[in-house]
């Protein structure tokens, strides 16, 4: 059943809970607290041996958004060794902290060594060099692979740190080679550190810093691929100490070019990032200068920065930040508090929108829901980090805190007035429950967070599992809570597995419930072609938190059987889509034909049709016909999409369907008492066999005749059979089956439309037109329905209603000659000729195959409970040769006729 | 001795049941314990198991035969505590090395015994003092032992193991990953230090980890992903799980594993829960069931049982997958495409 797995060289690693780094990942941020050389307060409480309080710096690190730790000891007056053992010791006691991986770092190798002792994951060691030469290089790599931690490699040789690209690059092929060739290591656990060194310091030979090092970067990964690039972002703007403002503008500019060169880690401070966006112009156009090293001769472009930070400096330490932005409207402050994740003045911004929006619900789904996409936007393009896209959630939740007792209160003057006025409150009848969680092996949950907050606002019971969420924990709890929907989120590649697997086990424990889909790598292909046929009672892929609503309420109504057809449908022609776009994915003929679909035909009795040969029908009541129309296709012509009767208080063009409607009701009362239209039907019955492949025979008064179909050839998942209209009738060995075909046609539009369009009514024209397709479609579905019941005879107790009939509930099929499941239009010759279709009513088939008059439709009927609709897909040239065969065709007629599905 | 790679190319193995509920069978008293050798040993000896290899081998080596007349192709040696740490609680710290030769002989003449193919899997327990847990609630930085004393600990046992002449090195019941990472670094350093003959390779590690609850956690914490990574630099011949759970809530578990595993994937889970008087009482037919349907599923290359599981447990599981392919490894690619 299995396909064979395939394991990608990504590096992994591990805390409490793994930590894949995949090309996708854009850059992982490594915590720089917990550093007693980098952070003076860290590195007080550790000589104070206040553990504790150095705890809550690692928490705080990592509640900001670091995915992994760097820790270091590195203190001429501490005992390395023993407080990396006690630090690393007391973390793993700390579930919240030690989740996420741990990077060893030091210059002191017995300090490594002593951390690596002491964590269960797999760390990082940061870092081992070829400063002592390559046998103490190659002793220490031996020693961290024994302990299975990747290794940092830093450009640093006998000669010295590598300043140039040159050097960098040098060296660091030159570990790389050692590493990969005499050490065993895997080269997707190398990391190397090309040297970050500080810029603008006056002395013109560091200017080129920045340079060398995002170039160096872009030659070391190309050479070497597998490998990640990492370093100290900091040191860069070492010469602005002092200068936060300055300071974090230039680190931010730098990674946004080093990424962009393919660095994949860096040791930052995960709550101290500004958005590359959002640096003023001035000041980013001075950073990218000296990193850059452009517009630098004899330091030009470092003195205009340092002039810069002077001005910065002069205006007091405490009022650098540029607080204009305080001017705007309300709706801009929220955007930018959002987005810059200040909570200052979030309360009372809140609160400023509150009262100028109608209802509080209002001030999330406008304002704040702007803000978070642009967050999601800024995020996706790699303009924002994800410590700042976990502040922005922050502030969005303070937010939404402010917000709440009054949605509340709404909701509880609500009931209040429902008592008093003695009418049911459906609110408190336990609001419909909604179970959302991130599925297993992904930690994003900003989308679904969203989704929870914009349901949660509309009155739904919200179920937050969180993030990693094994499929167990998803489906036991939706049990035990008997949840109404379930949602799964994810952004990361995998998690599309994951939900497969999900939606797989829902129908193995047979779930009723609907299965929603979202986030950032979902897509609407994905859940038709991989979740949607894992699960059959409804996956639906929803775009974005703004439409969850719609897709709940829809889901939680009478209407949610209407929407899963709807939505199965689509699915489906995307499916098709999807398969004809593959062009290797095609099996054989042969092969197609060995795996058709077998059903149990020694217990199937086919039932005797009480028709024998052919009937024809004129004159059909037309009010009869009306009762079966499908107004759904009527809407979607006039370019409405929805379902019906719900596109009649759409938003949008609710009022105009509505008009819409009632013209075409009162044209088809017209229709009915005027008699504008004539429905006549032709349909007849005949005994059939199949011959195990494509061929039918039908035993007629004139004879055998032939029926040819075509069979499915598209690569499908193992054990899915390859679709042919010919395995839906017995095969002549096992019995004997039969089948029946329809025409029906509306005549008299003609008349009306000519009239019309005289009048030059172009819109009672186009009206009379669609009506006369509706009328014949709901003429087929009548005929159909009265063929089961009456004329056939196998469903002679079926009670069905219009809905049913229009979401295909019945039994058996009547597919189409020049439809998807069997597109080749030449068949409707045989049809037209077995029941003398135009002497009997009047139908003519034009040169290409078209039916005159249009409101027309013919078809086969089949009855096997298992038959079903499906689309062909394309065909390979050696089907499409056996068929020509079969037809007695000429190959050139045939691939003419069949140019649609050929490849 | 045929490689053993060949053979889990072409079928799922069977590895032994458990070895505890079987000695319980003979209803052993302190003195058979002892046997003549220990007959005045300082302390009480009853329920050191492993001391049985030196005192009473012939009936481990009777209960080995058992598991391989029903079917096993590995069997383990009874080795679960053979460490100078585990010893400590009889005062038998001194004997660990000889425990660890002694059992590899004892499964070495069952084998020989039965006629048949198999391989001795040289068993590597847990331990009963952790290095990622505190033992102390009010400290919790505190070890009850230090990472270089449990890694002298395997060094010995894996010694004694390796001259016994084992096939295989098994680290199983792994609930602290950190102590498995302490066995890991004791092989490789064994190895270091005695390499294989010329044409021999190193003997081949297997690892079974324990999820201890519906949390699909280890003891110490790790997701199953985040315990398959730490794990992963022995480039094990199989990786798997053991213990804690029955076959029934193991499953997902399974089957994750299945799916990110670079190596064979081995599961062995003991008869169902414990009930109210802690004794397992899964029948046979059910526990081989459910390994028929992981079997069938893909995702396993060995299979047995542990805690509560016997010789009968092990036929039902053998006469179940026998005809069912083994799990296909995985495509590990060595570039990014």
């Amino acid at each position: 059943m299995q396909d064979s797995v395939v394991i990608k060289p990504f590096l992994r690693l591990s805390g409490l809970e793994p930590l894949v780094i995949r090309p996708e990942t854009n850059f992982v941020n490594v915590g720089e607290r917990t550093n007693v050389t980098g952070s003076k307060m860290f590195a007080r409480l550790i000589k104070e041996n206040k553990y504790e309080e150095a705890l809550s710096v690692a928490r705080q690190q990592v509640e900001n958004g670091a995915q992994v730790l760097d820790v270091n000891m590195d203190d001429a007056l501490l005992d390395g060794v023993l407080a990396m053992t006690t630090f690393l010791n007391l973390v793993q006691s700390e579930p919240d902290i030690a989740k996420i991986p741990i990077m060893i770092d030091s210059s002191k190798f017995e300090i490594i060594e002593a951390g690596l002792k002491c964590v269960q994951g797999k760390c990082i060691v940061n870092s081992i060099s070829m400063k002592e030469g390559e046998a103490k290089f190659i002793e220490q790599a031996i020693i961290c692979q024994s302990y299975g931690a990747s290794v940092i490699v830093m450009a640093f040789d006998e000669k010295g740190q590598a300043d140039t690209k040159e050097r960098k690059v040098e060296i660091c092929h030159r570990a790389y080679k050692i590493l990969t060739e005499q050490v065993g290591y895997d080269p997707q656990d190398i990391i190397f550190d090309p040297n970050i060194f500080a810029i603008a310091t006056g002395m013109e030979e560091h200017n080129n810093y920045g340079v060398d090092f995002i170039e160096a970067t872009k030659e070391i990964k190309q050479l070497m691929p597998l490998t990640k690039v990492s370093g100290g972002v900091s040191n860069l703007s070492f010469a602005f100490r002092g200068n936060d403002h300055v300071r974090e503008a230039m680190n931010s500019v730098f990674l946004y070019y080093a990424i962009k060169a393919g660095m994949d880690m860096g040791i930052v401070n995960a709550g101290q990032l500004v958005v590359y966006d959002e640096i003023e112009p001035k000041l980013k156009q001075l950073c990218e200068d000296v990193i850059l090293n452009r517009n630098n001769d004899n330091n030009e472009a470092t003195e205009s920065l340092i002039s810069f930070a002077e001005t910065v400096k002069a205006k007091g330490k405490e009022n650098i930040k540029d607080e204009s932005w305080r001017e705007t409207s309300v709706e801009e402050r929220l955007k930018h508090s959002l987005v810059n994740g200040i909570t200052d003045y979030i309360d009372a911004d809140t609160e400023e929108a509150r009262q100028k929006y109608p209802k509080p619900l209002d001030v999330i789904e406008g304002p704040l829901m702007d803000g978070m996409n642009v967050v999601g936007d800024l995020f996706g393009a790699g303009k924002m980090f994800l410590p700042q896209v976990v502040k922005s959630a922050r502030v969005m939740k303070k937010s939404v805190a402010v917000l709440t007792p009054f949605i509340e209160q709404e909701k509880e003057d609500r009931k209040q007035a429902h008592l008093a006025a003695g009418t049911i409150n459906e609110e408190a009848a336990g609001a419909p429950k909604v179970l959302l969680a991130t599925v297993k092996g992904d930690v994003h949950d900003i989308g679904k967070n969203i989704v929870g907050v914009v349901l949660g606002c509309n009155g739904y019971d919200i179920i937050d599992l969180g993030v990693m969420v094994p499929a167990d924990k998803i489906l036991d709890t939706a049990e035990k809570e008997k949840v109404d929907i379930i949602g799964l989120s994810g952004l990361i590649t995998p998690s599309l597995d994951e939900m497969v697997h999900v939606a797989h086990e829902m129908k193995r424990r047979g779930m009723k419930q609907p299965l929603l889909i979202g986030g950032a790598t979902t897509s609407r292909m994905h859940t038709a072609v991989k979740i949607a046929p894992q699960y059959d009672n409804g996956v639906l892929h929803i775009m974005d938190a703004s439409r969850s609503v719609t897709a709940v309420s829809t889901l939680l109504s009478k209407e949610k059987e209407p929407l899963i057809k709807k939505t199965q449908d689509e699915y489906e022609a995307l499916r098709t889509q999807f398969l004809n776009k593959g062009k290797k994915s095609m099996i054989s003929y042969e092969e197609a034909v060995i795996t058709k679909e077998y059903f149990d035909w020694k217990n199937y009795s086919p039932t005797k049709p009480a028709i024998e040969g052919t009937k024809v029908i004129k004159d059909f009541e037309l009010a009869t016909i009306a009762k079966f129309i499908d107004w759904g296709p009527f809407f979607i012509a006039w370019e409405m999409p929805g379902h019906f009767p719900q596109v009649l208080s759409d938003k949008i063009f609710g009022e105009e369907a509505t008009r819409l409607y009632n013209d075409a009701q009162k044209m088809v009362e017209q229709i009915i008492k005027e008699n504008w239209f004539r429905a006549e039907g032709v349909i007849g019955f005949w005994p059939a066999t199949s011959n195990n492949a494509d061929t039918v025979t039908l035993q007629t008064e004139n004879g055998e005749i032939k029926l040819e179909s075509l069979r499915q050839q598209l690569k499908k998942a193992v054990g899915q059979p390859s679709y042919s209209l010919a395995d839906f009738i017995c095969p002549k060995e096992l019995g004997t089956d039969y089948m029946g075909s329809f025409a029906v046609t509306i005549h008299g539009a003609k008349k009306h439309i000519d009239g019309f369009n005289n009048d030059h009514d172009d819109y009672n024209k186009i009206l009379v037109q669609i009506l006369a397709d509706r009328f014949v479609e709901a003429f087929a579905e009548c005929l159909h329905q009265k063929t089961r019941k009456e004329y056939w005879g196998y469903e002679k107790n079926e009670t069905l209603s219009n809905e049913a009939l229009i979401r295909e509930e019945y039994k058996g099929v009547r597919p189409a000659p020049g439809y998807p499941a069997c597109p080749d239009h030449t068949e409707k010759i045989k049809l037209f000729d077995l029941m003398n279709v135009t002497e009997n009513i009047g139908i003519e088939l034009t040169e290409s195959l078209a039916m005159n008059p249009p409101a027309s439709v013919c078809g086969w009927y089949i009855a096997h409970p298992q038959s079903h609709y499906f689309g062909l897909g394309k065909i390979g040239k050696d089907q499409l040769e056996d068929y020509a065969k079969r037809k007695g065709m000429s190959l050139e007629e045939a691939e003419k006729w069949l140019r649609p599905v050929l490849e | 001795m045929s490689d053993i790679r060949k053979e889990l190319e072409k079928r799922i193995l069977i590895i032994d049941g458990a070895m505890g509920t079987m000695i319980q069978r003979y209803k052993l008293s302190e003195a058979d314990y002892r046997g003549e050798r220990f007959k005045d040993w300082h302390s009480d000896v009853k329920g050191n198991n492993d001391l049985l290899n030196i005192t009473q081998p012939q009936i481990i080596t009777a209960i080995h035969k058992e598991y391989l007349d029903a079917g096993a192709d590995i069997i383990e040696t009874n080795t679960f505590s053979s460490t100078t740490i585990a010893m400590a609680d009889y005062e038998m710290q001194s004997l660990a090395y000889e425990l660890n030769v002694a059992a590899a002989k004892c499964a070495k003449e069952a084998i020989e015994q039965s006629g048949k193919q198999a391989w001795v899997a040289g068993a590597i327990g847990p331990l009963n003092k952790t290095l990622s847990l505190s033992p102390d609630v009010n400290n919790p930085g505190f070890r009850a032992v230090t990472f270089d004393a449990v890694v002298e600990a395997y060094y010995e046992q894996v010694k004694g193991l390796a001259d016994g002449g084992v096939d295989l090195l098994l680290i199983e019941t792994i609930f602290d990953t950190l102590n498995a990472k302490a066995a890991i670094f004791a092989i490789k350093k064994y190895f270091r230090e005695n390499p294989p003959l010329e044409g021999r390779e190193v003997l081949p590690i297997m690892i079974s980890g324990t999820i201890t609850d519906a949390s699909g956690r280890t003891l110490s914490g790790q997701t199953l992903e985040a315990f398959y990574t730490s794990v992963m630099h022995a480039k094990p011949l199989s990786i798997g799980l053991n213990c804690a759970l029955g076959a029934k809530e193991m499953r997902p578990h399974i089957e994750e594993l299945s799916q990110i595993a670079s190596c064979y994937v081995s599961a062995y889970p003991n008869a169902g829960l414990p009930n109210a008087m802690g004794e397992y009482d899964e029948h046979p037919t059910d526990t081989a069931h459910y390994l028929e349907d992981w079997a069938k599923e893909g995702w396993v290359n060995i299979v047995g049982g542990c805690c509560g599981t016997t010789p009968d447990h092990i036929k039902h599981i053998a006469d179940e997958v026998k005809n069912i392919a083994p799990r296909q490894l995985p495509v590990v690619q060595k570039e990014l495409v």
